[in-house]
């Protein structure tokens, strides 16, 4: 049981990951690599400053902040330099390396004996892994609710017909490369702000930690989409959160069965790309109908 | 005479400099376009219909001449700018809609054409009703899948709402780039006689290319035909009224 509460706080401190991706790899349509970096980037930054006295919610809203600058620099790489998107943010992911070393002075920080977001007394007083689920509840609640007004707002709307439409976004006076940026900047300061959570919970930041995040926060996507199929932009985002956790518990399920964490990349490669495909498979070798003869015969 | 609204002075615009396919798409083109002018436009493929409404549009700037709105130099002007006065009709109906975004939503962006995004509450709910009498008129059962996304209409629907989305908030310059091409016979009728409609009742100034030489000579007040780049022909009012499709015909077969 208590593997199962600490898959679904698992699933909800991460779900702010998938959302920060949703932003760019669903509205705006494109593949941001810059997540591989600014992950481990807001790890590193809310890590050392909390090792450096600063008060974990500030720690983690600075982490935030350096998430949107690191997307700042790809956003201006893609829309200024017109670098192609999947380079430019190679490019800062590459270079964000280098940063976070210089961030931490070493390759991991340990967060043993400090206070994080998770430390309160009240949490403490918490069962076991209820800590992370009320944590991760409450920031994900907030981040949802923020982005669903923003969505609903003249700005958001600009935005989401920029992913859409370009051509139409221009062509109705929408600066589309301002939405962009403002886009690639704001989810990439999610995903550092996933990051700072993802360490707290934790108890430390490590450099390598970022390999894999745009595969884990993909299939949060994926599968929200897959279980839930159409739906309107605000249940997408839900959809998000709830594929999210369901990707938690599907990895506590695959180490069951007697894989080992070293296995996970891997299973969750394997898994992104059967749910990416699934739509392709089913419609080559018409699955549905095939199903439903299978049935009818039985 | 009416107030010239739009110009161009001398425009050229070159491909392929200093090679030796070297060619003036646009040919030293002078325009004057006045205010309530509705223009249609004919030519071959590769005249120069398309280079001059990117010209006129901002997509492209001219090699050489001036573009001028009201009195005004835009010839740099971006294209993001021009969409405060300039509204433009594609011809393939995917490019005028946000796919994923619903009728009505798509309606309040256009309304919004030129204006500032900002980080305020959209207010849709309210809108829903005048929406839905607007949408209404194009007699294509629009007004009832407001709450539609577009990607899931038909062609026509979704070039009738880019028509709309054009005029919602008046321009002061209309593009239609054969915004009736990709449509049906009878699809493309109605259309057609929607945006003369239209056109008419708000006194839009707009330049229309189109392919067919009946709906040249039907619609519109002024006709041009393009040819290499340049102007070869410029009739309007009593003119145009009496202008024939044979004399059309003879015309171009002796451009060619």
């Amino acid at each position: 049981m208590s593997l199962i509460i600490s898959a679904i706080g698992q699933g909800l401190l991460w779900s702010v990951i998938g959302i920060g991706l949703y932003l760019t790899f669903r509205i705006l349509d494109f593949p941001d690599m810059t997540v591989e970096g600014t992950f481990p980037m807001g790890a590193a930054t809310a890590v050392t400053a909390i090792a450096h006295g600063v008060n974990p919610v500030l720690a983690t809203i600075l982490a935030f902040l350096v998430g949107c600058v690191a997307g700042l620099v790809t956003g201006l790489l893609y829309t200024k330099a017109k670098i192609p998107v999947l380079l430019a943010g190679i490019l800062v992911m590459t270079a964000s390396y280098s940063i976070d070393l210089r961030i931490m002075g070493k390759p991991n920080q340990s967060l043993l004996g400090l206070p994080t977001l998770l430390s309160g007394k009240f949490l403490q007083s918490l069962p076991p892994y209820f800590d992370s689920v009320f944590v991760g509840f409450v920031v994900i609640t907030v981040v949802t609710l923020i982005l669903i007004y923003f969505l609903q707002t003249d700005l958001g709307q600009a935005f989401i017909a920029t992913g859409d439409n370009e051509n139409m976004a221009e062509s109705l006076g929408i600066n589309t490369d301002n939405m962009k940026i403002m886009g690639v900047s704001v989810s990439n300061g999610l995903i550092a702000l996933g990051g700072a959570l993802v360490a707290q919970n934790n108890g430390y930041s490590d450099v390598n930690m970022g390999i894999g995040i745009i595969v884990v926060a993909l299939a949060s996507i994926i599968i929200g989409e897959v279980i839930f199929g159409d739906l309107t932009m605000n249940q997408r985002l839900v959809a998000v959160i709830v594929g999210s956790i369901l990707y938690r518990l599907v990895l506590l399920l695959v180490l069951q069965l007697g894989f080992n964490a070293n296995d996970l990349n891997l299973i969750s490669s394997i898994l992104l790309a059967i749910f990416m495909g699934l739509p392709a498979f089913e419609s080559r070798f018409h699955l549905k109908h095939v199903l439903k003869r299978g049935l009818k015969n039985d | 005479m009416t107030k010239t609204i739009f110009q161009l002075k001398d425009v050229v615009k070159t491909v392929n400099e200093d090679t030796p396919e070297e060619l003036n798409i646009l040919d030293h083109v002078d325009l004057d376009i006045h205010e309530g002018d509705f223009i249609t436009i004919l030519g071959s493929n590769g005249a120069g219909k398309s280079t001059l409404f990117n010209t006129i549009g901002g997509n492209l700037r001219p090699t050489s001449g001036q573009v001028i709105y009201k009195d005004k130099d835009i010839t740099n002007m971006s294209v993001v700018k021009r969409t405060s006065f300039l509204s433009r009709v594609f011809q393939d109906p995917k490019l005028g809609t946000a796919p994923r975004m619903t009728v009505a939503e798509n309606l309040l962006l256009a309304e919004k054409r030129g204006g500032h995004h900002h980080l305020v509450p959209r207010k849709l709910k309210g809108e829903m009703k005048r929406f839905k009498n607007i949408t209404a008129k194009m007699n294509n059962n629009l007004d009832h899948r407001l709450n539609t996304a577009t990607g899931s209409l038909s062609g026509g629907q979704r070039q009738a709402l880019s028509f709309l989305m054009a005029t919602i908030k008046k321009p002061g310059i209309l593009l239609l780039d054969e915004h009736t091409a990709a449509l049906d016979p009878k699809t493309s009728q109605n259309l057609m006689d929607i945006t003369d409609e239209t056109i008419k009742e708000q006194n839009l100034t707009c330049l229309m290319i189109t392919h067919h030489l009946e709906d040249a000579l039907k619609y519109g007040n002024r006709l041009l035909v393009l040819h290499q780049g340049k102007i070869s022909y410029d009739i309007s009012g009593e003119d145009k009224k009496k202008l024939t499709k044979e004399e059309l015909l003879t015309f171009f077969n002796d451009i060619q």
